[in-house]
């Protein structure tokens, strides 16, 4: 489960490079939102993995990350996630704004090479 | 006097929810709350300052703000750095919110809820005792900003905004991945833990954990400017109003402010991976400088050559800060107090000055190389003798004590600022001397750049000075108004207060270093807090004997 989680953030983490480097507004948005997916994912990796478990200490185990899971970054996560949300709404107005204004989706606001 | 220390984060918050509920259509009331709040912003911030400087050395005041011991309740605290920084942004911030006053205050719709907001998020970067709040802070800062930042519009605004928006919010993503990796393997967030934590990480995982310092530390380095990460900077605080952008100077020192804490924190001198990256600190700020000093030299706009004094600035004080001694840290904290209002009482005058050159017509998007450039000494003769305007003078005096002091030279805060820093950047270079671990041929580089840097200055204010005021040949049409004039001469009189009060001001930054590089005090106060007894357990002991 660990190698999936890390492959996936992996791929999230790649193409949301690749696209915030694009020319298109759209394009680097959405790189963002991929970004953010994968820094989401990784905060929530951080506080160990386990399926169909409380995140609570076990009495009897040593309360260690190999025995539960620490609900602290999930928490964190859960913070992040409106913190991000909300300011991607933002640049997507910004986004809307600088395409009325200059009439192209170029990051610049000028036609670049095509 | 206990619950002092939050009221910088509550003040602004309550006064934004008041803004908005007053409504844009009183705008006046709006005017009022907002200066009346900020000036008692700069009041409270005297008022920590004071109580924290008479504590005697390594004096901290910490705040649990939900009344849970510092490692696990959210904590707040307050040293002489954050004191300081507290005190910087309501001066800094009183001007930007009197300047708004004349004008940019009505050009769009809550601009004064945004600006509160904009106070709370900074000041609670200066606050907070634990990574997690930090971000929050940063981001409450970050979103109020973008919305200041595009305040009045347009498409140089607009354009240069959403590159800025883009940049902080990879930076965002940044900051998370290295505050997760440092929870990762530190198990805590709270800044006094992780340093206390830090030397016990197992050799194996020091490699993680000095990987995610090094991407925590990058989102700062976006933030305070750093030469290959500073690309957004001069577009975005050149583009945006004269009061945003005055408040954007304080936002570079949020990134500063962090570095400094974090790093003497984290990797204090003697301890494991000591001074880990100072080097990163030095070099870069020494780019910096260089990437600043060319950038004066290419431009004649005011606002440019603001936004590149601020580059500069936040160079110096970067390299500053990697050299990691006593004295090179108060001179810059000192040099930083003085550059900062410098900065920002000139990112107000940019305005003024390109008003009054263009007949109070807005010269935004026209390169003042397409402007008149006449030889007007035939012209000229008639002039002679008549009587220079007020507003005039008044302006060149502000925009040639900005110049002074940005350039360090004598006789305003910049010069002491800057010789304090020589001088300290001197004796740290000379073998044998300080505690650095910074090479010495670094020091003689920062020397040698500090001297340069100056000189560049000095020509570029003269040069940009003697086309704005002497040869435009145009004569005034358009009067300074009372608010903006007497915000721009509040920060000129910080300055020659600064340079008046440098010796009490420089024991204060001394002291203020001091406990920085010996950070234990700062660990201790915040870790031993203890919760003050609540209610409840009041009942229980009453009902106890019964």
């Amino acid at each position: 489960m660990e190698s999936l989680l890390a492959i996936a953030i992996g791929v999230l983490g790649g193409a949301g490079v690749w696209l915030v480097l694009r020319r298109r507004t759209f394009q680097v948005i959405m790189g963002l939102t991929l970004l953010s997916y994968a820094v989401n994912l990784f905060i929530f990796s951080v506080g160990s993995l386990f399926l169909n478990k409380p995140p609570i200490v076990k009495p009897g185990l040593p309360g260690t990350l190999e025995h539960y899971t620490d609900p602290m970054p999930q928490s964190l996560v859960l913070t992040a996630i409106v913190i991000g949300f909300a300011t991607t709404a933002l640049f997507l107005v910004v986004l809307l704004a600088s395409r009325g204004l200059s009439g192209t989706d170029h990051v610049d606001g000028t036609l670049g090479e095509p | 006097m206990r619950h002092l220390i939050v009221a910088p984060i509550v003040l602004p918050l309550v006064t934004a929810a008041a803004l908005v509920l007053v409504g844009e259509k009183r705008r006046r009331l709006q005017s009022l709350i907002n200066i009346g709040a900020t000036l008692a912003g700069l009041l409270v911030a005297g008022a920590i300052l004071r109580s924290i400087n008479g504590g005697g050395s390594g004096s901290v005041g910490v705040y649990l703000a939900a009344n849970w011991e510092a490692p696990f309740g959210i904590v707040l605290v307050a040293d002489r750095l954050s004191a300081l920084m507290l005190v910087l942004v309501g001066v800094v911030s009183l001007s930007a919110a009197l300047y708004a006053e004349a004008g940019w205050a009505r050009a769009g719709v809550y601009f004064h809820p945004l600006f509160q907001i904009q106070l709370m998020g900074v000041n609670g970067a200066f606050l907070t005792g634990d990574l997690f709040n930090l971000f929050v802070f940063f981001e409450v800062m970050l979103a109020a900003s973008y919305g200041l930042q595009l305040h009045g519009s347009g498409r140089p605004r607009v354009s240069s905004g959403l590159h800025y928006i883009a940049v902080n919010l990879l930076a965002a993503s940044l900051f998370l991945i290295g505050l997760a990796m440092l929870y990762g393997t530190t198990g805590t967030l709270s800044m006094a833990d992780i340093a206390r934590k830090l030397p016990l990480v197992a050799a194996g995982d020091r490699g993680l954990l000095l990987a995610g310092v090094a991407i925590l530390a990058v989102t700062f380095l976006v933030k305070a400017a750093i030469w290959p990460l500073n690309g957004w900077l001069v577009p975005a605080y050149t583009a945006t109003s004269a009061p945003v952008a005055a408040l954007f100077a304080l936002m570079t020192k949020v990134g500063i402010y962090v570095l400094l804490r974090l790093w003497t924190l984290f990797f204090p001198a003697g301890g494991a991976s000591a001074h880990f990256g100072g080097s990163v600190l030095l070099y870069g700020g020494l780019a910096t400088i260089v990437f600043g000093t060319l950038g004066l030299m290419s431009t004649m706009r005011v606002g440019y050559i603001a936004g590149f004094s601020l580059v500069v600035s936040s160079g110096t004080l970067l390299s500053a800060t990697g050299m990691g001694v006593d004295s090179v840290t108060s001179a810059a904290l000192y040099y930083m107090l003085s550059a900062t209002v410098a900065v920002s009482a000139l990112f107000l005058l940019v305005e003024i000055i390109d008003r009054i050159g263009t007949d109070g017509q807005a010269r935004r998007d026209i390169d003042v190389a397409n402007g008149e450039d006449t030889n007007l000494d035939d012209e000229e003769l008639p002039l002679v003798g008549r009587a220079f305007p007020g507003s005039m003078a008044w302006l060149g005096l502000a925009f040639m004590s900005c110049a002074v002091v940005l350039a360090g030279v004598p006789p305003l805060s910049g010069f002491v600022a800057k010789l304090s820093l020589l001088k300290a950047v001197v004796s740290a270079g000379r073998p044998g001397e300080g505690s650095t671990t910074a090479p010495i041929a670094a020091a003689w580089w920062l020397l040698g750049l500090l001297l340069v840097a100056g000189f560049v200055a000095i020509v570029s204010f003269a040069r940009t000075g003697i086309r704005q005021f002497w040869s435009s040949g145009r004569r005034p049409q358009h009067r300074i108004k009372v608010v903006e004039a007497v915000s721009v001469l509040t920060l000129v009189l910080i300055c020659i207060g600064l340079t008046v009060f440098a010796d009490a001001i420089l024991r204060y930054t001394s002291a203020t270093a001091s406990g920085l590089h010996s950070p234990s005090a700062y660990i201790e106060a915040v870790l031993s807090a203890k919760p003050r007894p609540g209610p409840t357990r009041l009942v229980v002991d009453r009902d106890g004997p019964r």
